[in-house]
């Protein structure tokens, strides 16, 4: 009964730190319906009209729009590559024995330990040996081979826990290794898949180093990350700021909605990855 | 299984090893050897100069006020946030009595909802934002301090050499607060219910049950946690080079910065691969140093 007493307390607490992640969020969806004479006299006050027309100047003549479109074209080859590629190989790893898996596997799960900056030079050269500098498809194949350690990680650890039983059933009807796989192991593994494929659709959509480095003299080629910051630094001095917001909103919302719309498939997918 | 067992492993292992091998494990291996030449950026001829470029690299004096910016971030991040987090998270999990049983309180999936959200939005919006917050003239933070009579603490903001690395600091704890109150929050709740309410009839005060039993329940949580941040506070590199490019006056500098500016506005390859072959053992051996450090032994609940 004691910790009855401390209740308006940690509510307080509670509260408090719920309005420092709230508030930033509102006041920027907030300052994308205004004009920069609010913004810049009234920072704390609310829109005094709806100005929709922010938004459309953020999206075509800030280029929002475009770099909106890169973003979902890398994503949409990436994310499927990723998918298909980490499930392929996690499958391989965890269902057969053979020389060297382990090795395999641990040459996958050590690209967990280390951030993608520290070879940040040397991969640059690679792309650039490989002509995807300033380029779509380069985004694409590193996207994906980043997102490997852990995707094959995650789903060799499911595909271990799927029952054999199942597998044996379906070698007895006559199902060969590759028809097994995809029509009894990977129908089987959808949860799994579904939480790595959460992960890895936010872990690629929020990017911002790789494209940096790898599609820097292209604008044209800007993924949404880039080109937001890019925007930002660009508004500071032609003091356009309420496209900046509208961009800014614009960037946010995808990722809000998917997070609203998969709350708890979002919150257990990236809180997985540190459990292990 | 035996029958047809090879086409299936080379049809499912190569196309993925392949992928990995050309963009993360080449990389890798070739940082060590251009970390070892003069190469340019702007040519293919290069030659080997041995161990130069880390000499060099340790009496440079920007490298190293670099490297303590991430030194200070290697400490006070990951004891910022788990604190913060473990907090948070006992409110929420502990911190409610309902008739008898000690329960979360009112309301916590929402707070938890709400404290998520920083960790699905990408570095750009939150450096962008934060950076607008920041805004002298039109951020929230000081016509706010204005607004409550603080105008003396209204100043330049990520403008202020003295002010800004720590208002970065601030950004970093924000980001990463609400991801650690969910997972101490799913580790917590896992503790059994009858543990607390022996200590609330004990009379156990909120920060001695918080000290003296959750914290020693959660342990391999937080090991966790501090090895992720620790990695986190090595890189730190894309929120600073949004929202500072590591000024004022070198003020918010880290590594990660300092090898960008190298490699691609100085063009040094070798120099920069250099750094990032330094900041791969640093990496390497504060995951070592900090699994060590928090081993422990392992409560087992029956």
């Amino acid at each position: 009964m004691k910790f009855k007493l401390h209740n308006p307390f940690s509510q307080g607490f509670l509260v408090i730190w719920g309005l420092m992640t709230a508030l930033p969020l509102l006041w920027v969806i907030a300052s994308a319906f205004k004009d920069d004479n609010e913004i810049l006299s009234d920072p704390w006050g609310l829109p005094g009209a709806l100005r929709f027309g922010n938004f459309a100047r953020a999206w075509t003549h800030a280029s929002i729009g475009e770099y909106f479109l890169n973003s979902v074209i890398v994503l949409s080859v990436s994310l499927t590559l990723t998918m298909f590629l980490g499930a392929t190989a996690a499958y391989a790893l965890a269902r057969y024995d053979f020389w060297g898996n382990r090795f395999i596997y641990y040459l996958f799960v050590g690209g967990m330990m280390f951030p993608v900056f520290l070879a940040l030079v040397p991969l640059f050269l690679v792309v650039r040996q490989l002509g995807l500098l300033n380029s779509l498809p380069g985004l694409m194949l590193v996207y994906t081979a980043y997102s490997l350690p852990f995707t094959v990680f995650f789903l060799s650890a499911f595909f271990r826990t799927l029952p054999t039983q199942v597998a044996e059933a379906a070698m007895i009807d006559g199902a060969g290794p590759f028809r097994l796989f995809f029509r009894v192991m990977l129908p089987m593994a959808k949860p799994g898949l579904i939480s790595v494929g959460i992960f890895n659709l936010l872990g690629q959509w929020n990017q911002y180093i790789i494209p940096v480095v790898l599609v820097s003299s292209d604008e044209d080629k800007y993924t949404l990350a880039q080109g937001l910051a890019a925007l930002a630094i660009s508004e500071g001095y032609r003091g356009d700021y309420s496209r900046l917001f509208a961009g800014l909103t614009l960037a946010m919302l995808p990722v809000l909605i998917v997070y609203a719309v998969f709350q708890r498939q979002v919150q257990s997918g990236l809180t997985a990855g540190q459990l292990k | 299984m035996k029958h047809g067992k090879y086409p299936l492993l080379a049809a499912f292992l190569l196309p993925a090893l392949g992928l990995y091998g050309v963009f993360v494990l080449a990389p890798y291996a070739q940082a060590f050897l251009i970390a070892m030449t003069d190469a340019s950026g702007l040519s293919n001829r290069y030659k080997f100069v041995g161990l130069d470029n880390f000499v060099a690299l340790f009496k440079d004096e920007y490298f190293r006020n670099a490297l303590w910016h991430n030194a200070l971030l290697l400490v006070l991040l990951p004891a910022i946030t788990i604190l913060l987090g473990l907090f948070l998270a006992s409110l929420l999990n502990v911190g409610g009595t309902s008739k008898r049983a000690v329960s979360g309180l009112r309301g916590s999936g929402f707070y938890k909802i709400i404290y998520f959200v920083p960790q699905v939005l990408s570095v750009a919006v939150i450096g962008v934002l934060w950076k607008e917050i920041y805004n002298p003239r039109s951020g929230i933070l000081n016509s706010g301090l204005r607004a409550v009579g603080l105008d003396s603490f209204a100043g330049d903001n990520l403008g202020n050499p003295d002010m800004a690395f720590w208002l970065v600091l601030a950004v970093m704890v924000w980001a990463n607060v609400g991801f650690y109150v969910v997972l101490f929050g799913a580790a917590m709740s896992s503790i059994p219910r009858d543990i607390y309410e022996a200590a609330a009839l004990d009379g156990t005060s909120r920060w001695t049950t918080l000290f003296r039993i959750t914290l020693p329940l959660v342990w391999d949580t937080v090991q966790v946690a501090w090895v992720y941040l620790a990695v986190i506070a090595l890189d730190g590199f894309a929120i600073v080079q949004i929202m500072t490019r590591g000024g004022p006056n070198f003020s918010t500098d880290v590594a990660g910065q300092r090898m960008y500016d190298t490699a691609f506005t100085d063009s040094r390859f070798g120099m920069a691969s250099a750094m990032g072959v330094v900041l791969f053992f640093f990496t390497l051996s504060v995951t070592l140093v900090a699994l060590r450090l928090t081993k422990r032994e392992r409560i087992e609940l029956a």
